[in-house]
């Protein structure tokens, strides 16, 4: 009797046994449960929209977060954005954007031959995946569309481009007017250009030749345009005196536009027989091949004079120092910023940045150039009258005048 | 003369077997090394005239001689040519060609791209200015200067309005008093550092005064007497320091290529240093 009961003893304690175990495989099973992870709310409020002031190819997206992003079980990790030509699909993936952000900019490529291609004027369909650290656990956003891309005529960023351009413009216009009708524009002295009379003098004097350099920016660079004229006055002066002129060309089309104006200047001066077109020649488009060839023209010809009037890089300074080492005098005039010192100190005188665009006009004295340095000038008073304003303004903290005048790019 | 000509002979001869010397020296070099003989030959002959040229430039130092025209002459013709070619291969059959012919982009191995009639505009005003060689017709080629430079102008007027104009407007809306709450908290926190009340208030007072200095300097419509006269001084004191400034950091950048071409000549060609 005692054995049996014993034996059902254990026969009762057993299950209970296992009923212990499987609680505890019930609770290991239920922290595994605790670790899945959980699909993530989508985002919600998304819309879709052309990007505005640009060539077309972008699309703008913004959402409201998920609402498990930074709260709730806080598993989501970011943002995959796709698109497609029909709210059905197939999508693909544009882009990722971080856990946190609202909005995303679809930028596509404007060529046709790229792989990034996006036409402007087509249908596009977009949708938001919650992403999570699981790939197979996301949700998705609603569809929107559909939304096309295309590009502005007028970038409205840029409304304070405009008003400056127009209102140049109007007291450029009106001072040229002035101008032509013959009234008085004065300009001051500008030591550099007078002594630029003086050089042509002394290398007639000398019977040796004028050596002018237009540098080696293109025919549509400021600083070369403003040399052209400077080039016609130096050669006019060079007809009249019958003295020597080598201009070194670097780009050939400021070659052409140089024999242009050499030969025009000779004619003014009644010398057409005078003109050589051997003057005026190309040499290379290699920088310093440049400067090595025009450095062995002051060495072989010894020019009385030489003047850099246009744009320059590396080689100022070789080519002064040669200069000076030949025994000229040196006249120069750029707007390049860095080059400008070097010029200071290995030449005689120097036109520094604007100086260059004014000399034009002290010499040419044509209306439309003294006009347009006088509606400059107006400029630059405006543009000390405007920092006088910003200036005040940002002590007292109104930004919208400091806002107008940043410009997007 | 005589003498002065006996002198140019022998160190005309002096230089060509020194050159043959060094061509045979480096070639033995780089074939100790395991290139093949025809590409030692190659290289110690290039590496040998990279040497001599550079120093044929150099002379140029002492005076203007012989070495440094044929240098010289071979720089300019050779890159003159170089960069009609690069011309030719990056512009014409880059750029013109895969966007108005399949056949030649076929011919030429370029991938096409579609045809394009708007590429017919440039390849004329091209044509046009070339017609600049002929002297009854030269006069056509002022048609494609006049819209080179137009065109470039007007587009170059919208950019530097906006860069080089409304832009540094805009960055001289400086605050002249930084972070101010008295002169007695001024000289209390008195310190140096880059970040401080002063050195930032002194910034912006160099930029506020070396801005309006700087644009009475080019004033031209007014002479420079009186108190404009001491302004425009002051404007080019500060130009001048400031093209100081760039004159020793470009000075920099310069001994930096001569250290790259002396390095090229003891290390490269004489592999007197590792």
């Amino acid at each position: 009797m005692r054995q049996k009961l014993i034996i059902i003893m254990c026969l009762l304690f057993i299950p209970a046994l296992a009923a212990g175990q499987e609680s505890v495989i019930t609770a290991d099973s239920s922290l595994v449960d605790t670790i899945t992870v959980v699909p993530p709310a989508p985002v919600t409020d998304l819309i879709a929209y052309d990007k505005n002031n640009d060539h077309g190819h972008a699309i703008i997206l913004k959402w409201t977060p998920s609402a498990d992003d930074g709260a709730g079980k806080k598993n989501v990790l970011g943002y995959s954005i796709h698109r497609s030509l029909s709210p059905n699909g197939p999508f693909e993936e544009r882009g990722i954007a971080a856990a946190g952000d609202a909005s995303y900019n679809d930028v596509g490529s404007k060529e046709r031959e790229s792989a990034d291609y996006m036409a402007d004027h087509v249908d596009y369909y977009y949708k938001v995946r919650t992403l999570t650290a699981d790939e197979s656990v996301y949700a998705d956003s609603e569809v929107v569309g559909p939304v096309q891309s295309y590009g502005q005529w007028f970038n409205t960023d840029r409304w304070m481009v405009l008003i400056f351009v127009i209102g140049f413009m109007a007291i450029m216009i009106f001072m040229i007017n002035k101008a032509r009708r013959g009234a008085k524009l004065f300009v001051r002295r500008l030591a550099g250009i007078e002594a630029v009379d003086e050089a042509i003098g002394r290398a007639t004097e000398m019977g040796k030749p004028i050596l002018y350099v237009l540098g080696l920016g293109t025919a549509a660079e400021i600083a070369t345009i403003a040399s052209f004229t400077i080039l016609g006055r130096v050669a006019k002066k060079v007809a009249e005196y019958q003295t020597g002129l080598i201009v070194p060309c670097y780009d050939p089309i400021v070659m052409t536009v140089a024999q242009e104006t050499v030969k025009a200047s000779y004619m003014d001066a009644g010398r057409p027989d005078s003109y050589d077109e051997d003057m005026v020649y190309f040499v290379t488009q290699s920088q310093f091949a440049y400067v090595a060839a025009v450095n062995g023209v002051m060495l072989r010809e010894l020019p009385a004079t030489n003047i850099y009037m246009g744009k320059f890089f590396a080689e100022s300074l070789i080519l002064a120092e040669t200069g000076a080492l030949a025994g000229s005098i040196q006249i120069a005039g750029t707007d390049e910023i860095a080059q400008i010192p070097f010029f200071v100190v290995a030449c005689d005188y120097t036109l520094i940045g604007e100086e260059l665009y004014a000399a034009s006009a002290y010499l040419g004295r044509e209306p439309v150039l003294l006009g347009s340095l006088k509606a400059q000038d107006y400029a630059k008073a405006a543009v000390m009258v405007i920092a006088v304003i910003g200036f005040i303004t940002i002590h007292f903290g109104w930004d919208t005048f400091v806002e107008w005048f940043h410009v997007a790019n | 003369m005589e003498n002065s000509k006996k002198i140019s002979i022998i160190v005309f001869a002096g230089v060509i077997v020194l050159f043959f010397v060094s061509w045979i020296s480096k070639t033995s070099g780089f074939q100790s090394t395991g290139l093949p003989f025809g590409a030692s030959v190659r290289d110690g002959f290039l590496i040998t005239l990279a040497a001599f040229l550079t120093l044929a430039i150099i002379s140029f130092l002492y005076k203007d001689n012989p070495y440094y025209k044929f240098a010289e002459h071979l720089f300019v013709g050779v890159s003159a040519a170089y960069w009609m070619c690069v011309g030719f291969w990056s512009t014409f059959v880059g750029n013109f060609i895969p966007k108005v012919s399949s056949t030649l982009s076929g011919f030429f191995e370029v991938p096409y791209k579609g045809f394009d009639i708007f590429y017919f505009v440039p390849l004329i005003l091209g044509i046009m200015l070339l017609m600049r060689l002929s002297s009854k017709v030269g006069w056509v080629s002022r048609w494609s200067l006049a819209f080179i430079v137009g065109t470039t102008a007007g587009l170059n007027l919208i950019r530097y309005m906006r860069s080089d104009f409304i832009s540094q407007v805009s960055n001289t809306f400086v605050p002249l008093l930084v972070e101010w709450q008295g002169t007695g908290h001024f000289f209390s926190n008195f310190n140096l550092s880059i970040s401080g009340q002063f050195v930032m208030m002194l910034g912006n007072w160099v930029i506020f005064i070396g801005v309006f200095c700087g644009i009475i300097y080019f004033f031209f419509s007014k002479e420079h007497t009186g108190f404009f006269g001491a302004a425009s001084k002051l404007g080019i004191w500060i130009l001048m320091v400031t093209f100081g400034a760039s004159f020793g950091y470009t000075v920099m950048g310069r001994v930096s290529l001569l250290v790259g071409r002396l390095t090229f000549l003891f290390r490269d060609w004489l592999g007197l240093i590792n």
